[in-house]
């Protein structure tokens, strides 16, 4: 008679840390490129760099679909209601990083034209420096992102 | 000549610059570092325009605006860049403009290429281009207040602001 | 003049048009900014434009069913940026096109303003972000028209050497992304791939991936690095394989073929009329390229040529952007293997700054060094125009001066805000999925367009 051999297969975990392991591990970018750095954010999705291996890799064109926003580039005074609509548009629950130095203050652009400082219109979670950072730093960026999310910190 | 970007070969003396001159009496020609420029009241840039056209200029490259604010008695100067592939040269039509009465006719039936740039000219310094089919903002937002390249205009500079972060023990 | 027209509301259509009430235009949810009303006072009808008859008239011809007015952008994956263009369709034909800019202006003229000579160069390296050491070139060689200075031969060279690798790498995104946008996603990872390595030359020698400020008023800011020769020639050697893997990808895809032969056609007059520049103007058989026709820099001693099209069509744009990537490669070479020694900015110290060791000797030359670093170099009144073939097409600067540290103005002929004025005609009666293929093939560069 044939008996059940393999060992138990099962885990046990909260349902809080499961919710936030999957809501790190397939967080979806949404392109929101503006400038010279969103050229950078290009070169961090594609071969050399490969974001894929974080599981980012898909970035959505429609912001319905995705839950994290990618500032990168300078935010103008035109720009800025477009850029608060498509954050309205994402569904919950969604993060946003900024890029560079132009989305996080201004950078070296302290005109009339651009809204210094994305945090004006959007909560802002990881800010990102560099003129424009490499894709390392984004990188970073978002590895930093995963793991306030993975502790809680900015899980939603 | 070669090693500045300036144009190369002249072609001819300056036939061509006569030749303008002629057809439009009230422009004046002239040189400025190592370029050749035409002076021209506005109400005479279209007819100028044309003549430049006609004589092989096929290329509007540019129209901008310098603002002479203090340190000229009139105030703007528009700037045509005329662009000739054939003879190979270039051509700077320059256009003073004063304050008060910011209007100068429009290049578009002459370069359709004119349009964008007179658009961006108008936005940035109030320059109206009578004759331009869509004159509105093109950069700024539609319901801007004044045009920021004006030398009144402010920089628009924001200071940066520290925020305080208290210590805890 | 027309009467004014006010901008019409926005709501959903096929509902009722909403009564604004003060609450929906504060809390900022999905579109209801949009539907703020705007009043059109005395003051902001001149100032918003508004007192232009608008251009959309209803065309009668058309079956009110089919015609429709797509919005695309500003925020939208293919439109290279934050372009917006506003899509006149009658069923699948795009019959009007109107590109609405501006979503990227960054106030850098006025900011050129503030800054001196000296440091305008950190402010124009991030208007063409694709290109920045062209920026950077055309903008000195207008300072220095203005100065009179000699630039010394290897500093020619290097110039030379680091822009033409500029439109290597630039050519390539725009081959990467046209494709991406057609469908053919492997040339996306193919392009970024190969211009990963020129960008890692870039930053060996200015410090910097993108926004190098490496070419100044003057000279250089640095000299190339120790073993640039290998790095040179390792990127002459990978560069055409790997054009070779695109040709076998793209040259003869029946595919990529369809999509992009006989579409978006412009002719050599439209261009011209229109102020179209660069590839676009190459492609529809024009030779015009300001390397040859007004050299810079000492371009006009080296071997290239001219490639052209016929048609005027993408796949034109296309194989005349891959033929100057292999033309760059070649002017890249003959500089590499005839590299003049000697000193990499002008000697003239009006402009730049005493050597090292004389700093340390000298107090005049601590005082010359820290007020060329602080107070800039005063340029001679006047005012010029220097152009070059930026990989987008004539890219130009004109800058006054008032004689002090300062321009008084400082002005960029961007190619491709003159090259988006060719949207329209090319687009005009195509298919509506001819649309991307269109704005991919003119490569603008949305910095570049709204500076
Ligand atoms: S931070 Fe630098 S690289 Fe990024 S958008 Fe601003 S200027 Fe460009």
């Amino acid at each position: 008679m044939a008996r059940l051999t393999a060992p138990p297969q099962f885990l046990t975990t909260t349902l809080g840390k499961a919710m936030r392991w999957s809501q790190q591990q397939s967080m979806w970018p949404a392109t929101f490129g503006l400038a010279c750095c969103a050229i950078e954010m290009m070169a961090t999705g594609t071969a050399h760099n490969d974001l894929a291996r974080f599981g980012m890799e898909v970035f959505r064109a429609s912001p319905r679909q995705a839950d994290l926003m990618v500032v990168a580039g300078r935010v103008s005074q035109k720009m800025a209601p477009v850029l608060r609509q498509v954050y309205d548009q994402m569904a919950d629950p969604k993060w946003v990083i900024s890029m560079g130095a132009c989305a996080s203050t201004g950078g070296m652009f302290n005109n009339y034209a651009l809204v210094q400082g994305v945090d004006q219109i959007v909560p802002v979670d990881v800010y990102v420096p560099g003129c424009p950072p490499g894709p390392q730093s984004l990188m970073h960026g978002i590895l930093t992102l995963q793991d306030k999310v993975m502790s809680g910190e900015l899980a939603r | 000549m070669s090693g500045d970007g300036s144009p190369g070969p002249v072609d001819g003396s300056d036939e061509m610059l006569a030749g303008l001159t002629d057809a439009v009496p009230s422009a004046e020609a002239d040189r400025s570092v190592g370029d050749d420029v035409i002076r021209v009241p506005a109400p005479d840039l279209a007819r100028l325009a044309q003549a430049a056209r006609a004589a092989g200029f096929e290329m509007c490259a540019d129209i901008t605006v310098v603002d002479y604010l203090r340190v000229r008695r009139v105030r703007f100067e528009v700037v045509v860049n005329l662009l000739s592939l054939q003879h190979n040269r270039r051509l700077r039509i320059l256009v003073p403009v004063t304050e008060d009465d910011p209007e100068v006719p429009s290049l578009v039936p002459v370069y359709p290429g004119a349009n964008f740039l007179e658009r961006e000219a108008y936005d940035m310094f109030g320059i109206r281009f009578t004759g331009h089919p869509d004159l509105t903002r093109i950069l700024m937002p539609d319901d801007w207040m004044g045009h920021p390249l004006r030398r009144d205009f402010d920089v628009g500079a924001v200071p940066v602001q520290f925020k305080a972060s208290p210590r805890v023990s | 003049m027309a009467e004014p027209t006010s901008t019409t509301d926005i709501w959903v259509s096929g509902t009722e048009a909403p009564e604004v009430s003060e609450w929906m235009v504060a809390g900022t949810d999905e579109g209801a900014q949009e539907m703020e009303r705007h009043e059109t006072t005395e003051r902001s009808v001149e100032q918003r434009g508004s007192r232009v008859v608008d251009d959309w008239v209803v065309d009668d011809t058309i079956d009110d069913d089919e015609r429709m007015i797509v919005n695309m952008g500003p925020q939208h994956p293919s439109t290279h940026g934050v372009l917006r263009l506003n899509i006149e369709l009658e069923g699948e034909i795009v019959r009007r096109v109107k590109p609405i800019i501006g979503y990227l202006h960054t106030g850098m003229e006025k900011t050129a303003e503030t800054l001196t000579f000296l440091q305008g160069g950190t402010n124009v390296t991030r208007m063409d972000y694709l290109a920045p050491l062209h920026n950077e070139l055309c903008y000195s060689l207008a300072v220095e028209r203005l100065l009179g200075v000699e630039i010394p031969p290897r500093a020619q060279a290097i110039r030379i050497l680091m822009t033409e690798l500029n439109r290597v790498s630039s050519h390539l995104v725009a081959t990467a992304t046209n494709g991406m946008d057609i469908g053919a996603l492997s040339m996306m990872m193919y392009g970024f791939r190969e211009r990963e390595l020129i960008l890692e030359f870039f930053e060996k020698t200015t410090g910097l991936r993108m926004n190098h400020n490496y070419i100044r008023p003057g000279g250089l800011a640095a000299d190339l690095p120790d073993g640039w020769e290998e790095d040179v020639a390792e990127i002459l050697v990978r560069i055409p394989r790997a054009i070779q893997d695109y040709e076998d990808l793209l040259k003869e895809n029946p595919i990529w073929m369809g999509r992009t032969q006989g579409i978006g056609i412009i002719t050599a007059d439209e261009c011209l009329a229109y102020g179209v520049t660069g590839p676009t103007l190459r492609a529809a058989g024009v030779p015009w390229d300001l390397r040859k026709a007004q050299p810079y820099s000492g371009i006009e001693a080296y071997d290239f040529e001219v490639v052209t099209g016929s048609r005027g069509d993408v796949y034109d744009r296309y194989r005349v952007r891959i033929g100057e990537i292999h033309q760059s490669l070649r002017i890249v070479e003959q500089v590499a293997d005839a590299m003049p020694r000697g000193d990499y900015k002008t000697g003239d110290r009006k402009v730049s700054p005493p050597p090292r060791q004389r700093i340390d000797e000298s107090m005049e030359a601590l005082i010359h060094h820290f007020k060329i670093y602080t107070e800039g170099f005063k340029v001679p009144a006047g005012e010029t125009y220097a152009a070059i073939e930026a990989p987008r097409g004539e890219l130009g600067c004109y800058l006054v001066s008032d004689g002090s540290g300062a321009p008084l103005r400082m002005h960029t002929r961007a190619p491709s805000f003159s090259n988006l004025q060719a949207l329209p005609i090319m687009m005009a009666d195509s298919l509506v999925a001819d649309t991307v293929a269109c704005i991919a093939s003119l490569d603008p560069v949305m910095g570049d367009v709204d500076r």
